[in-house]
């Protein structure tokens, strides 16, 4: 039974996600940064959950998450993520991307670099200077890359003032959210519901065609959509997902495989609820919820999770075709219904999700 | 009523004027009286927005409102199944736990105006924890006269344990006397074992007394009598079945021993027991003389009704509460808005609890969620305003529109008018299209919730909203994807429009994506089709399925989905085809093209200015002579192939 803790928090949280912790060390997670939206303020956040030695009259540790510090942030937190250690990289509503730093010793954020005018919409209508909002941010050191409603995609490097590269009206929609398939191809998807692979080796401002990869590599995709339908892609081959499961009752805000276990999958939706799918076939009876689905051309995927260094010899549980044979199973983390859950992190054992009902919730045995 | 001063405002000119709105009111100074002409700028060039319910910005009371929230919205859905005995456990289990988030929310706040760095925030925490403090204190009378309905016995304990929660300093003091050296010769001492006996706290007040029988042994028999005599004093305990009467013939007993005792001058010598005793007794002037440590006269109710009216029943309280509190406050001072409302509980007048409540607090949160918990305890006649909702719905109603005037606690407010049966739906119309939609993310919760409850007018005048937004911004792919998703055909007739126009002037499409993957959706407006239709035309032509082409190229023409203005482009298509080696288009379809030719070529549209005219005449015109001179051409050619032997 897992203790998942809760806490008010005076605010919406958009994005929540754990710091990385340094490879190669047995740390677990024990620090989470988080964004709010729709306050006159946002502030983009650093949250401990209290591994400080302190234990309580059980023997446990200390429950709750403390805040750390804080930073003014102009506009809705639309995405975060960790650049390293010490960075923050926040994509802002008014179209600005910013790189935060996080000084441990006195515990402050201040603001490291800044792309003002990352995202803007020019057109007939708006005004020269009408800034778009930044959808997605993702990052892999030393580059950072960027979408937004105006269809555009930046290649930011960090300490360098303007965009390495930026490929203007790269879809003719919004384009909802971006993940790394390698450095330097990226995967986006558009709220129009398609995957479109990107090369920045290539010069031109079209989506590469879908890459053949390494025979015995899998890249497996996994999509959330508008009408909480989780889908699988395989993206060596076809442009069809690889099944379409009917999972929630609204939008599917952020997908995530778990980085170690990649059998495990945790989607959180607009409905309140958080899912965790256990595709791990050494438990024998689950309940089958597999299904296999054509192309649905209608739905509108918003967020994207790529399911990285699988081993060679195994096949991936998500993409095998056998119902009977592999099963999955689907539990609940969040004890009772809330608004929506807008946004959720996993690292090792620890699971941090933020919702619309101003609460923050972590629980740190994910796999007891 | 309450003056507001506004900053900058230069208030000797006396000019101001003001709007309402929904939650706050709009001012800014004007200079209607000046005589010269407007050349100087008016002295003060801003507008002020004055709040009305400043509670809802508090960073702290938000994390009451969420909560509470929770535990709403959580009542609601268990209503249903709410039955019998269970029902009134349920219901008082909900009423803990809003109580145990305003506790939550007032230990947080005293934790802020401790650590307050400025006396004046520190003092306006401070009145937000009293207030908070007196909101609870309402909530837990209400919850044991109203919702826990205890009878005649337990009513009692309950109102005890009421009156041991508002007071927290007993607990402390009595650490500080333990912990000391010698506890019976601390100076609070006595004053300890007062509040205790005052609290009915028997137990510990008799360990306290053998600590003072200890110290003092010429005290120590008469400590043993009083000892004893809290020892023996009939309690209705949780588990005990006893009856009342037998309860009341206990206490009866033991009541008459305490005044035998004091007749008989057993604690003559010490008149800190002798008064004790007196209180144990119940009289009233001892009583009365505590009354600092009583501190209020709900306290001294409670005790006198412990040492003097045990078995009271619910119906009576309202007599001891009065008199108790004529006694208190002895003329001196006259009863505040908490005195009232108490009294009004002990009445049972639930509509003055709440009438009473409303006018006190400035922010309709506690008399929202107490009076619909109560509707739920089926306490409430259906008492209809004039308007015509009920009590519990206005309430509601009123407390959900103070949300929605927050910037981020709108999503909150959709839940409460969820549950308003009357003018709930209407309500959330209204508001729902108001919300400003500065993100797509926003606007896609916002069409989610009126998606949810059929909103559809909602739907597609906010899509309409996105729609048109996008437009101007020149993304035609998502303008579209928000018309196809409010069905709106007008809005995709608008939007294809602007591609079709993209296309003539640049000669190539701008989006393909979108328009290659429409799918079903391109049957929400003609145009629409046919720019779907027209781009698979364009596909067919570039993967050399020319008949295929043909044959759509021909439809196209043919069945009046092509605008006017597009014609002259399809007939200059269909060029290539014709200047094909093989024929592509058969008799049949070069005679219907023909026909088309000279259908446009006879209704040309107009153009405005004659300069250009001239010009664009003269280029029309070539081209529909190549064009007539290949069709004739492709005629002949298509001619002698069907006329032909088949197969060669």
């Amino acid at each position: 039974m897992e203790d998942i803790y809760a806490k008010f928090v005076s605010q919406k949280i958009s994005k929540t996600r754990w710091r990385p912790v340094p490879p190669g060390s047995l740390q677990t997670a024990d620090t989470f940064a988080a964004g709010s939206w729709d306050n006159e303020e946002n502030y983009v956040s650093l949250w401990s959950i209290g591994d400080f030695g302190n234990l309580d009259s059980d023997g446990g540790f200390e429950g709750d998450h403390q805040l750390l510090c804080d930073i003014r942030h102009h506009g809705d937190v639309m995405d975060l993520q960790f650049f390293d250690q010490e960075r923050i990289v926040a994509a802002s509503s008014t179209g600005c991307v910013t790189v935060f730093l996080h000084h441990p010793n006195n515990q402050t954020l201040s603001v490291s670099q800044q792309w003002t005018t990352a995202h803007y919409h020019t057109g007939p209508g708006s005004p020269s200077c009408s800034s778009a909002p930044c959808t997605g941010v993702v990052c892999s050191n030393p580059e950072i890359v960027t979408v937004g409603e105006d269809g555009r995609i930046n290649l930011f490097r960090v300490d360098h003032k303007e965009a390495v590269r930026t490929i203007d009206n790269a879809d003719s929609s919004t384009l909802h959210a971006v993940t790394f398939l390698r450095t330097p191809e990226i995967l986006t998807v558009n709220s129009i519901g398609q995957l479109k692979i990107w090369d920045f080796r290539k010069q031109g401002n079209e989506p590469s065609q879908i890459l053949s990869l390494h025979p015995n590599q899998q890249h497996v995709v996994a999509t959330g959509g508008q009408d909480g339908m989780l889908s699988i892609w395989d993206v060596r081959q076809g442009t069809m997902p690889v099944s379409l499961l009917k999972a929630h009752e609204a939008e599917m805000w952020e997908v995530h495989f778990h980085p170690s276990n990649p059998d495990h999958l945790f989607t959180c939706s607009e409905d309140g609820s958080l899912w965790h799918w256990d595709a791990s076939t050494d438990v024998p009876e689950k309940s089958s919820l597999f299904n296999q689905g054509g192309r649905n051309s209608t739905f509108l995927s918003h967020s994207i999770s790529n399911q990285a260094n699988v081993h060679q010899s195994l096949i991936s549980s998500w993409l095998s075709t056998d119902p009977a044979k592999d099963r999955i199973e689907i539990t609940s983390l969040l004890p009772s219904r809330t608004l929506s859950v807008n946004s959720l992190d996993v690292l090792g054992p620890c699971l941090v999700c933020g919702t619309d009902s101003e609460a923050i919730y972590v629980t740190r045995q994910l796999f007891s | 009523m309450r003056e507001v001063l506004i900053p900058g405002v230069n208030s000797k000119k006396k000019q101001m004027c003001f709007d309402w709105g929904p939650g706050e009111m709009l001012v800014c100074e004007t200079s209607f009286n000046k005589k010269e002409k407007s050349e100087t700028e008016p002295g003060c060039p801003f507008i002020y927005i004055i709040r009305k319910d400043i509670d809802v910005y508090s960073q702290i009371l938000r994390k009451l409102f969420n909560e509470s929230h929770g535990i709403f919205v959580g009542l609601q859905r268990i209503e249903e199944e709410l039955t019998g005995k269970s029902r009134k456990a349920q219901l008082v289990r909900v009423s803990k736990n809003y109580r145990s988030v305003i506790r939550a929310c007032m230990e947080e706040m005293h934790q802020v105006a401790i650590a307050a760095k400025d006396p004046v925030s520190g003092r306006q925490f401070s009145s937000q924890v009293s207030i908070l403090s007196a909101m609870e204190l309402i909530w837990n009378l209400c919850e044991i006269l109203f919702i826990e309905v205890a009878p005649a016995g337990p009513l009692l304990l309950h109102l005890l344990d009421w009156v041991r929660l508002h007071v927290c300093e007993v607990d402390s003091l009595l650490a500080d006397v333990l912990g000391s050296e010698n506890p019976s010769k601390h100076e609070s001492f006595w004053k300890l074992v007062t509040i205790l006996v005052l609290q009915g706290r028997l137990d510990e007040a008799r360990q306290m007394l053998s600590k003072e029988a200890d110290a003092s042994p010429s005290s120590a028999g008469m400590c043993r009598i009083l000892g004893d005599l809290m020892r023996t004093m009939p309690v209705l305990s949780p588990g005990n079945t006893q009856t009342l009467t037998e309860l009341e013939l206990k206490w009866q007993h033991w009541h008459e021993e305490c005044e035998r005792h004091l007749q008989d001058s057993t604690f003559a010598a010490s008149p800190h027991l002798e008064s004790l005793c007196k209180i144990m007794l119940g009289d009233e002037a001892a009583l009365l003389e505590q009354k600092e440590l009583l501190n209020n006269w709900y306290h001294f109710l409670v005790t006198r009704l412990l040492y003097s009216h045990p078995t009271v029943k619910p119906i009576d309280l309202h007599l001891y509460a009065q008199s108790s509190l004529d006694l208190f406050l002895g003329g001196e001072s006259s009863p505040e808005p908490l005195d009232n409302i108490l009294l009004a509980a002990f009445e049972f007048d639930i509509h003055q609890v709440i009438k009473e409540c409303s006018i006190a607090l400035s922010n309709w949160w506690f008399v929202a969620h107490l009076t619909d918990l109560l509707d739920h305890c089926k306490l409430l006649q259906s008492h209809n305003l004039y308007f015509g909702s009920n009590m519990r719905e206005f309430l509601l109603l009123e407390y959900a529109s103070g949300l929605f005037a927050h910037h981020s606690l709108w999503q909150l407010g959709v839940d409460y008018f969820d549950y308003c049966p009357e003018l709930g739906r209407v309500s959330l119309e209204l508001h729902i299209e108001r919300i400003p939609l500065s993100t797509e993310q926003k606007a896609l919760k916002v069409l989610r919730i009126c998606e949810q409850r059929q909103m559809t007018e909602q739907v597609r005048s906010i899509c309409k909203i996105l729609a048109m937004k996008a437009v101007r911004n020149n993304r035609l792919g998502s303008a579209l994807s928000w018309s196809i998703r409010a069905k709106d055909a007008a809005f995709a007739t608008l939007v294809s429009d602007r591609f079709l126009k993209d296309y003539c002037e640049r000669g190539s499409f701008s989006d393909l994506d979108l328009i290659d993957n429409l799918g079903p959706a391109m049957m929400l407006s003609d145009r629409l089709t046919f720019l779907g239709k027209y781009r698979e035309f364009h596909r067919f032509y570039g993967e050399k399925r020319l008949t295929d082409a043909a044959s759509l190229l021909l439809s196209l023409m043919t069945s009046q989905i092509a605008p006017r203005s597009f014609w002259v482009i399809l007939l200059i298509d269909a060029l290539p085809l014709l200047e094909e080696k093989e024929v592509v288009f058969s008799a049949e379809q070069t005679y219907e093209l023909m026909r088309c030719l000279e259908d446009f070529a006879s209704r040309r549209p107009v153009w405005r200015e004659p300069g250009v005219q001239r010009l664009q005449e003269d280029v029309e015109n070539t081209k529909l002579e190549m064009l007539r001179l290949a069709l004739a051409r492709n005629l002949g050619r298509a001619i002698i192939k069907e006329g032909s032997l088949e197969g060669s």
